[in-house]
């Protein structure tokens, strides 16, 4: 068990093409950190820089107490949970799981007993003798499990480890791996694009973008106070609502010219962009204007029913934005609706996207 | 893997139209000749070629109890290994490097597969030359180096001469299908072999190579086959079996007695023999080297 350190870790393909742009996480012991982005925004570069298969351009990754930069992959007693999962195809998987042990010279008895106790905590007994083409996706999920475990490493990293699966094997595994993590009580980092398996999983989310960290903090403090509209669309789903204004004498202007009122929000002259949740939106029957909080006209382009509530999809001020409504949804498109943020309810970024 | 669904055709000849030429070919260059030497094989001609004489198996037993028959299976058996391992060894060597290499790949790989272009006859030159106790650029360094170099008298060294030439020209096409077979393994297997704590020789052997078991197998067939057959235009070329009879094999042996010493009877019988040593190894091959073959 180990903290995982990362002080201004860059990294640099070729001479000029920079993935990872100075980064800087601390992850305290027995801690979950989950990388989050889009694709190539440098989180598995990251991870793969933890692990040593990756060089590390600049900055120190220090575990436990030791700086790791120039160790192999071997020495910083780590384990890996591959997309793929990475398992020898011709090695049963009791050998799979024993490999890494018997390269390092552990008695058979401990190895057995190891592997013995790792396939009892994964149900993975009765599948000892089988090789990974017999298992299914997620036995063999399970399996890639089972190997890092037996290891009792330092550190734990995940590089999108459910991803091969199927979306309701996912979330089962999900569940899972969170509560294997915490029984063990091993650092983990965990590389994900999918922002729910993200926010589940994390005790320390960081938010990636384009090689740089755009946010860190704890999953439902970012989702409560996304620091630029990056990381306000790409957490939560359906993404927050992103709306520009530009500021005039009275009041605030919309992209197509409405005018509504400033309700006391500070938008500097270069204009802003006002955010809120699709959940954080009332449908007023009304028109009146909510106390202390920003009326808006709608124009509903569409409905998706989904069960327990329903997406109203329509245009305010010329940008799309997306409505979530309990229950069933009356609205038709052409429809024109009155909707009110609640004043605490609105987040205000810069024409830059950063939070003010 | 998908199951594949049986195709039908709507014309019933069709199937039979398609498989024609190549059934046509395997006929009149396999089925035909080799129906031509076992009937060859058990008759005797007359000097002058004027009558034909029914002996039965009479070829067979004369070639079987002649030693220098047995000198040249012999002779085949050991060049056979020699090339096929030496063969085998270096193009995998040599595909591990260029594995390794990342500026430049495409061109080290082009210019390892060019020796496979060329032709028998003219490799067996090419090594002729290069090593020719009297005229030999290569001969003329080993024996400046005070090593007594003669391929022409000494039996030992010509037999490294002919496996040397036989087994360069073969490298180049074990070498790309070994290329071909470490592309096709993850490249994250050997990355959690790594984090694993397997050292590099160490990842090779318990990683790497079993899984190149499929290629391994198919080139050992391969290169099987190649030794006891192909090298004939190399052995022609370099040695020419001599000196005495020690690189004449029995692929060599055929053309020698059929072609030169015009024994038909016996170089039938001994093409047949020699057709039944392959069946039998391909197919103890299949039987029990492949069971220790595991297909990804």
């Amino acid at each position: 068990m180990a903290s995982v350190e990362l002080t201004d870790v860059r990294k640099v393909y070729g001479s000029s093409v920079e993935a990872v742009k100075g980064v800087n996480i601390s992850i305290h012991d027995g801690a979950l950190c989950v990388l989050v982005g889009p694709s190539g925004c440098g989180k598995s570069t990251l991870l793969r820089m933890i692990a040593g298969l990756e060089s590390i351009t600049d900055g120190t990754v220090k575990i436990d107490t030791t700086v790791v930069n120039n160790l192999g992959p071997a020495e910083r007693d780590i384990a890996m949970v591959f997309q793929n999962y990475a398992l020898y195809p011709h090695m049963k998987v009791y050998d799979n799981m024993a490999y890494g042990l018997r390269n390092r010279g552990m008695p058979k008895q401990e190895i057995d007993k190891r592997v013995r106790d790792a396939a009892q905590i994964l149900e993975l007994t009765q599948l000892l003798e089988r090789r990974p083409k017999e298992l299914s996706g997620g036995q063999r999920q399970r399996v890639a499990m089972g190997r890092a475990i037996v290891r009792s490493p330092k550190v734990f990293l995940f590089d999108e480890p459910l991803s091969n699966l199927d979306a309701k094997l996912r979330g089962q595994m999900r569940v899972e791996i969170k509560n294997l993590q915490r029984q063990l009580g091993v650092t983990s980092v965990y590389v994900t694009h999918d922002q729910l398996e993200a926010m589940t999983l994390a005790d320390i989310l960081v938010v990636m973008n384009g090689g740089v960290v755009e946010q860190i903090g704890a999953p439902l403090d970012i989702y409560e106070k996304p620091a630029s509209t990056f990381v306000a669309s790409f957490i939560g789903a359906p993404p927050m609502n992103l709306v520009p204004v530009t500021a005039d004498g009275s009041g605030l202007v919309l992209k197509d010219g409405t005018r509504i009122g400033a309700q006391g929000l500070a938008v500097p002259a270069s204009g802003a962009i006002i955010g809120f949740r699709p959940e954080d939106l009332e449908v007023s029957a009304g028109t009146n204007t909510h106390v202390g909080g920003l009326a808006l006209d709608l124009k509903v382009l569409g409905v998706e029913p989904v069960g327990a509530e329903s997406y109203v999809y329509g245009i305010i001020g010329g940008e799309r934005v997306v409505v979530r409504v309990a229950g069933r949804s009356t609205s038709q498109t052409d429809d024109h609706l009155r909707v009110i943020v609640p004043k605490e309810k609105l987040h205000l970024f810069n024409d830059a996207g950063k939070r003010i | 893997m998908a199951s594949s669904t049986r195709v039908t055709f709507p014309n019933k000849f069709l199937p039979y139209l398609l498989l024609a030429p190549q059934l046509a070919i395997t006929a009149i260059f396999f089925y035909w000749p080799a129906s031509q030497a076992i009937q060859q094989s058990v008759l005797r001609e007359d000097p002058f070629g004027l009558s034909t004489q029914f002996v039965g198996l009479g070829n067979f037993k004369r070639v079987l109890n002649d030693p220098n028959y047995l000198n040249s299976l012999q002779v085949t058996v050991i060049f056979s290994i020699a090339t096929a391992l030496i063969a085998m060894a270096f193009a995998l060597l040599l595909a591990v490097m260029a594995d390794k290499v990342i500026r430049g790949k495409g061109v080290y790989r082009t210019l390892l597969i060019w020796p496979y272009a060329v032709a028998p006859a003219i490799a067996g030159m090419l090594w002729l030359f290069l090593f020719n106790p009297s005229m030999g650029t290569l001969a003329y360094l080993l024996r400046s180096t005070g090593y007594n170099w003669d391929p022409l008298l000494n039996s030992d060294q010509a037999m490294l001469l002919v496996v040397a030439a036989a087994s360069w020209k073969q490298i180049s096409y074990n070498f790309l299908f070994f290329v071909a077979g470490l592309q096709a393994i993850p490249k994250s297997l050997i990355e959690a072999a790594a984090i694993d704590g397997a050292g590099e020789m160490k990842r090779f052997w318990t990683i790497v190579f079993p899984l190149l078991a499929p290629t391994t197998f198919f080139l050992l067939v391969v290169n099987t086959v190649y030794a006891f057959f192909d090298t004939f235009g190399i052995i022609h070329a370099v040695t020419g079996g001599g000196p005495g009879k020690a690189t004449e094999t029995l692929v060599y042996k055929v053309y020698n007695d059929g072609f030169v010493n015009l024994i038909l009877g016996d170089s039938a019988a001994q093409s047949v023999i020699l057709m039944v040593i392959v069946i039998a190894m391909t197919a103890v091959q299949f039987r029990y080297v492949e069971r220790k073959v595991h297909y990804g």
